[in-house]
């Protein structure tokens, strides 16, 4: 489909990831999921849909839960990026923890989205109602386990008192090299 | 079939003027990407035809909520978070605020614009009747200037817009009038996140007695476009509420939509929905007589 297009040439980013500074050479439309996964062998994050339904591919963009999937890597020029391998510090995050104790994971693809939404939805409610914790996953969808376990896992991290934890991820998000 | 990053160009300009400037000069040669939430969609299917695009993601232009004694101005590049975070949304346009908070999931809320919702012109798409009820108008922005238009006469047909080549949204400006308004919003879809909805509908009223004295309805996807529902708020309004005028407004609102039948839902559902909405809002302002077959006095 190129035929006479303008097309693009590769230039430098530069963002931080899990708090290191990153420099890739890229397309400025390619997906921040393909460059996490293809450039930086981040393959924690799982495309799914591709179409920003599913929430495989989230991750936290400047402390935001977005979809890696629908975002150019242009437009993370100079953000920092927390990705599932940004979460374990010394052995698993308390809401990995909660997951694997709850059997909040089955085959896997959705957990790392999960497990960010969660971090994020506790971030913003440390003891979240269900309503909350509804609308917290409700873009990150999962065929396996019907959520309830997923729900539980949550609510048993939020019982568990990860606010420090958390707090420390967010510190890590934001670090400056 | 995925599309080839290198076939597409994108630049990240940085001001809003220089965005301006670019798209003044070629006219319809650079489409402006904001959040990406629906570009990135047909990007990823291989299916965006343009292929030069510019970046007008987090300019500060575009991106504020600015407020005065009369009027709220939204800028184009405020999120739905944006939105769903203003006290002054939340209390005093609560339309706006359920209607942010049907979009997409909160990860879709933090990259999708209102002002990308707006341009994006999908009939279906849950906020835009709030913008309708609440006589919104838009602020369009280009190197020729600033022009300000009533958003009831931004949308032409289906994805047809007045917003011309070298223009951008700036801002939505919404007057700060309806807080004695009683206001009814609903979406009725299969789910409530990443569901498009079969009908949703945003209605302001204001009510004395049984009569109604103002009216403001507005609807999604019961049309080619976002549509306010004007005959068959003409039908009610200074009329009092009552079996009568409950027909009177379902035959008018059945006269004036246009729904389709496809994936999500039937026309004639469409159609039994909204009145059925009309009725539940206005109802539980005004309980309506009991119906014919359920009177026994």
């Amino acid at each position: 489909m190129s035929g006479d297009a303008p097309g693009a040439s590769q230039r430098k980013v530069s963002f931080t990831v899990n708090g290191k500074l990153r420099r890739v050479l890229v397309y400025p439309m390619q997906r921040l999921i393909d460059v996490l996964r293809n450039e930086l062998g981040l393959t924690g994050t799982k495309e799914g849909c591709g179409e920003g339904e599913c929430g495989s591919c989230s991750v936290l963009l400047n402390g935001d839960l977005v979809n890696s999937c629908l975002i150019p890597i242009l437009q993370v020029e100079g953000a920092s990026v927390c990705t599932i391998e940004g979460v374990a510090k010394d052995g698993m995050h308390p809401v990995q923890q909660a997951f694997l104790q709850c059997g909040g994971a089955q085959c896997g693809i959705c957990t790392p989205g999960m497990i960010l939404a969660s971090i994020r939805l506790l971030q913003l409610h440390p003891n979240p109602s269900m309503e909350q914790i509804r609308e917290g996953l409700g873009g990150n969808l999962c065929r396996c386990t019907g959520y309830t376990r997923i729900f539980h896992a949550v609510q048993e991290a939020a019982k568990a008192g990860t606010a420090e934890e958390l707090q420390q991820l967010l510190v890590v998000a934001d670090d400056k090299p | 079939m995925r599309s080839r990053p290198s076939d597409y160009e994108l630049i990240a300009p940085g001001k809003l003027a220089s965005v301006l400037e670019l798209i003044g000069r070629e006219p319809g040669g650079w489409l402006p990407i904001a959040g990406g939430t629906e570009i990135m969609v047909q990007y990823g299917a291989g299916k965006l035809t343009a292929q030069k695009l510019v970046s007008i993601w987090n300019l500060p232009e575009l991106r504020f909520i600015d407020r005065t004694p009369e009027e709220l101005r939204i800028g184009a590049g405020c999120t739905y978070t944006d939105l769903r975070n203003d006290p002054v949304v939340n209390h005093e346009f609560p339309l706006l605020a359920s209607g942010a908070s049907w979009t997409g999931s909160l990860a879709n809320q933090n990259r999708g614009t209102l002002g990308g919702n707006i341009r994006n012109a999908s009939p279906a798409a849950d906020s835009l009747p709030a913008l309708l009820a609440y006589d919104a108008e838009l602020l369009l922005v280009s190197t020729r200037g600033e022009r300000k238009l009533p958003y009831l006469d931004f949308h032409t047909g289906y994805k047809q817009t007045r917003l011309m080549a070298h223009e951008l949204i700036q801002a939505v400006c919404l007057k700060r009038k309806f807080s004695g308004y009683a206001n009814f919003a609903r979406k009725v879809g299969p789910r409530n996140a990443q569901a498009i909805s079969k009908v949703c509908m945003a209605a302001l009223a204001k009510i004395s007695g049984r009569r109604i004295e103002d009216l403001r309805i507005a609807v999604g996807s019961m049309a080619p476009v976002p549509l306010r529902l004007q005959q068959t708020e003409r039908v009610l309004i200074g009329c009092e509420w009552n079996r009568e005028s409950a027909r009177a407004a379902r035959r008018a609102l059945q006269s004036e939509v246009a729904p389709i039948d496809d994936i999500r839902s039937t026309s004639a559902y469409r159609i039994a929905v909204a009145g059925n909405l009309l009725e539940e809002f206005l109802n539980g302002l005004i309980p309506n007589e009991p119906a014919e077959h359920h009177g026994n006095s």
